[in-house]
């Protein structure tokens, strides 16, 4: 097979200052709504009106720029981030990085200037497209019942469940005696960190070296009387689909526990298998994964939780219900955990998803699974070219696969971060590597979702070929690396030196004296 | 029908999957799936949704016709405020935070996406002059999260278990916040004690707080402004307390004060929290809040923080900059259940936009607004008490304000209900979060505000009561 090749690439190089070296002092970015004399009259003297121990003395040290000079800071910033639709992102596995269409971000900007608590009457519109989301889309996609949209990222959904989990074995007069939760190595770290914050101890199982995920046996001999019920990931960040998920429910519901399905990884698979025909009772999704909302930087996100009609009085409060043709917030619901957020979650995420499901509707969206899937089989097939990788665990894998660069290090010295450092100068965003602990050696996980095109994925596994080729060549191209990219190797001995690390201008300027 | 590619779906281009399956060697999809899963949990039929829109042009006119049935403060004259705010956004705030790099990133590395870490960090550096502190991270949720983080860190940083909060915190925010803490039956949790506010103030009851404070108490966490608007002006006081008791201080603030308001760090604050959406971020029905934390550069308390803290370093040419995480192995991407609560996909964006407005308003537009918000907002409570049976609570306050209309013989739901038919959305009504303070509407007055709009309110008012 042919494998195009590779192109140059450099990325922007504008040397650019902190923030706090570029101010002048006397230039404004802008001037505030003004005050009317009357007011002034009327007052006083500002300062007057605040406490004299509470005043402020000394003004904070912010930079002084005008509004040219401020924009063409934060542009240069931008411009030195390679971001996900610049190139192409497919290396960013358990992420989805899919197309964030941009007609819903006009959509999404329309709920700008609402404020959380105006009348019901006057957000209608709002609470529809929520109701809407869940009740018919989110709803058809799992199975589950009731849904909320108050927790504000993936992790925050997991920390809801465990939540919710809690009030559950509380209700039922065990909460003492149910103090475990049960999770996989190989789901999200949240599906441990959680239910760990939320007052479980965490028992994680290890997969079988063969299927490449935890045993129904090693199932059973961990679940007790102490269990209060499981947090797992399927497919699990492998990329492989647990096949006894369903008789794993059956085993935590016979000894009286709960089971979270986490669908971070839902991608390939909507439309094909749902969370509730495998007998879940909670699950999250991650609306900035799946269902195409900007990642953002790291957020704002949206972690929507799903359960059944069982659990649905312990949803966090309010609720959105509809009655007739009208929605409300339901907040009487004397069971509820109360809250997990202020307000109501990140809606503007949830317009987003909702655009993004009606573009597609049911074909489309089991199209998006499908070809996902597909990418993942044709990456799979291509990656057979490229020296020094290997794939753990037999058998198919559905979004994504964990890859391993063991032999490659063993062979020539580079692993993960040696390529990940080089695979940059070709224009590749950096690809990510895994969770830890590192079960799989030199771990790498791409995720090529539907918004790839062949080629793209073509092009993609010529990079990655290239760089492996350079590392077995000479490998200091890649030790030395990254050779075009806006800086050089960092110093990375201050991220876990107190005396040299500096979180801020001030602690910065303070030890570089 | 002819099978149309989706425009979001490059390989749904027949003849490209088809080529595609011929590499992989599989029929078609469905082989593949049954490959991977179980017969019966397949689902074997079309899902049951409404009909797509796969044109744009549909698809805008389809949700703008929902959402366009939405009043919005921009529209409506809104005194609405209590945890989310309406404030001046500055432009450039919007055009930074819909760029396409900053918008769509996510989890590159430190050299592929410099710029973001970068604009991470000097959100950081920002904030921290604005509280006096000299370490923050990438903000989390929101401020109720950010508090519940700070207790947390409170609680491992003394080994005790008991936090005191003031009884005058948002319910909702503290409805977060015991989330955090636990349920009584579980082994870590942590107990919360409510410390009674003087009413005439709206300021903390310190003999209540000399009351409370035990060795067992890891923290009192007090607010400034509280949610019902108050200025506490005894900060130093409950700190010598605290500090007393062997307890940290946590203050939570709402940072557009600090132009004017004394930083927390001046009056014995260990640990700073609050909420960044006054800063540059628009309301968006409550998605635009974010918590920060903050706090002085010592080893303990960075060991303690849940969230990516982001640290300047050099590179091997002289003069470059980097940027990468510090003492990573306290979060949970690297410890799993034994880090330090949870990070996840949080509100970086919102952090950057802060970023950017904090650089717009600099010094004098951080003072500017602060003084701004206090004009206005007393000019407000000044008119409208004026109104008979109208009073406006607490004398020190800043932006927010009870106002109650016991005296006029009405519920706060029957006038807002009026003000709405004259277009005006009131304050939010807190007779039943808080009942000692009879019929009160928490009324939030900023520098969007102008003269003219508080008259109208005032006026409206009056003609409603009369």
């Amino acid at each position: 097979m042919t494998q195009p090749r590779v192109r140059p690439y450099h990325a922007p190089v504008w040397s650019e200052r902190l923030i706090h070296e570029l101010g002048r002092g006397g230039e404004r970015g802008v001037i505030l709504p003004a005050v009317e004399e009357e007011i002034k009259k009327a007052v006083g003297k500002p300062e007057a009106l605040v406490p004299k121990k509470m005043r402020r003395r000394e003004k904070p040290d912010l930079p002084e720029l005008s509004q040219p000079q401020a924009l063409r800071h934060w542009l240069r910033l931008s411009q030195m981030t390679l971001g996900m639709e610049m190139g192409i992102d497919l290396g960013v596995g358990t992420c989805t990085m899919k197309y964030s269409p941009k007609v819903n971000e006009e959509l999404a900007d329309m709920i700008a200037g609402v404020h959380p608590d105006q009348p019901e009457e006057t957000i209608q519109g709002l609470l529809e497209v929520a109701w809407r989301f869940a009740n018919v889309y989110l709803h058809e996609i799992s199975g589950m019942d009731a849904f909320t949209f108050q927790p504000p990222g993936g992790s925050a959904g997991a920390f809801n469940d465990a939540a919710m989990m809690r009030k559950y074995h509380q209700l039922n007069g065990e909460l003492e005696q149910r103090d475990e939760i049960i999770t996989t190595i190989f789901s999200h770290p949240c599906d441990a960190a959680c239910p760990a914050t939320a007052g479980f101890k965490v028992v994680t199982l290890y997969p079988d070296e063969e299927t490449g995920y935890p045993s129904v046996e090693a199932l059973k001999a961990a679940v007790s009387k102490r269990t209060a019920g499981i947090f797992v990931t399927n497919p699990e960040d492998t990329g492989i689909f647990n096949e006894h998920i369903d008789e794993w429910t059956k085993i935590v519901h016979e000894v009286g526990g709960l089971c979270v399905y986490d669908q971070a990884n839902l991608n390939s698979v909507m439309g094909v298998t749902r969370a509730r025909d495998a007998g879940f009772d909670m699950s999250f999704f991650n609306l900035h994964k799946t269902f195409s909302s900007p990642h953002g930087s790291s957020g704002p996100g949206s972690g929507a939780v799903g359960v059944t009609e069982e659990l649905e009085e312990l949803l966090p409060i309010p609720v959105i219900v509809k009655t007739g043709d009208r929605y409300h917030l339901d907040y009487d619901r004397p069971k509820s955990i109360g809250r997990v957020r202020d307000f109501l979650g990140n809606l503007q995420v949830v317009v987003r998803a909702y655009a993004w499901a009606a573009a597609l509707g049911a074909d489309g969206l089991r199209e998006a699974a499908e070809v996902s899937m597909i990418n993942n089989q044709y990456l799979s097939e291509k990656m057979k070219s490229v020296p020094g990788v290997t794939k753990p665990y037999g058998g198919k894998r559905l979004d994504q696969v964990r890859w391993s660069l063991e032999k490659l290090k063993k062979d020539t010295g580079c692993g993960i971060n040696e390529v990940n450092r080089r695979v940059i100068d070709y224009g590749i965003q950096s690809y990510f590597t895994s969770h830890h602990p590192w079960i799989v050696p030199e771990p790498f996980t791409p995720e090529p979702c539907e918004t790839y095109r062949k080629a793209d994925i073509d092009y993609w596994v010529a990079v990655l070929r290239r760089v492996c080729e350079e590392a077995y060549e000479d490998p200091e191209i890649l030790k030395k690396a990254p050779h075009n990219s806006s800086i050089h190797v960092a110093n990375t001995a201050p991220f876990d030196d107190p005396d040299r690390w500096g979180m801020s201008w001030r602690a910065y300027r303070r030890k570089m004296k | 029908m002819e099978k149309k590619s989706h425009p979001y779906i490059p390989n749904s281009v027949p003849e490209v999957k088809a080529e595609m399956l011929r590499v992989i060697g599989a029929a078609n999809a469905e082989a593949l799936y049954a490959d991977m899963i179980p017969d019966h949990l397949l689902l074997k039929r079309r899902m049951n949704l409404p009909e797509p829109f796969p044109a744009e042009h549909d698809l805008r006119k389809h949700v703008a016709g929902i959402l366009n049935k939405n009043s919005t403060c921009d529209d409506t004259l809104s005194f609405l405020g209590g945890g989310c705010w309406n404030h001046f956004v500055p432009q450039v705030c919007d055009e930074i935070a819909h760029r396409s790099e900053f918008l769509t990133a996510y989890s590159g590395g430190y050299y592929s996406d410099l710029g973001r870490f970068q604009a991470n960090w000097e959100f950081q550096s920002l904030i921290c002059e604005l509280v006096g502190m000299e370490v923050s991270g990438i903000p989390t949720y929101d401020w109720g999260s950010a508090a519940g983080n700070a207790v947390r860190m409170a609680s491992r940083l003394t080994r005790r278990n008991e936090i005191l909060v003031p009884a005058h915190m948002s319910p909702a925010r503290l409805s977060v916040l015991t989330n955090f803490c636990n349920p009584t039956e579980m082994p870590g949790a942590l107990k919360i004690n409510k410390v009674a506010y003087n009413q005439e103030t709206g300021t903390l009851d310190l003999k209540d707080l000399r009351m409370k404070i035990t060795g067992k108490s890891a923290c009192v966490y007090f607010e400034n402004p509280g949610y019902l608007g108050a200025i506490e002006d005894q900060g130093d006081e409950i700190a010598d307390l605290a500090h007393k008791a062997g307890a940290e201080v946590v203050v939570g603030v709402d940072p557009i004060s600090l132009g004017v308001l004394a930083p927390p760090s001046e009056y014995g604050a260990d640990i700073v929290c609050g909420e960044v959406q006054p800063l540059g971020v628009h309301m968006t029905a409550g998605g635009g809040l974010a918590g920060f934390i903050a706090s002085r550069d010592e080893e303990r308390y960075v060991a303690e923080y849940p969230l990516r803290l982001i640290s300047i370093t050099n590179t091997i040419v002289e003069g470059e900059y980097a940027f990468g995480q510090a003492k990573y192995e306290r979060t949970s991407y690297m410890s799993r259940e034994k880090a330090k609560d949870w990070v996840g996909t949080t509100t970086a964006l919102h952090g950057i936009i802060a970023a950017v407005y904090m650089s717009l308003l600099g010094p004098e537009g951080m003072k500017d607004v602060g003084e701004a918000i206090l004009h206005k907002s007393h000019y407000a409570a000044e008119k409208l008490a004026e109104i008979k049976g109208v009073e406006a609570r607490f004398p020190g306050f800043f932006k927010e304000f009870p106002l109650n209309v016991d005296a006029a013989g009405k519920k706060v739901r029957y006038v807002n209900k009026a003000l709405l038919k004259r277009g005006i959305f009131g304050g939010k009504d807190i007779s039943r979060e808080f009942p000692e303070l009879g019929q009160s509407a928490l009324t939030c007055i900023t520098e969007v505000h102008s003269k003219a709009d508080i008259d109208r309110f005032a006026a409206e008012l009056e003609a409603i009561l009369r």
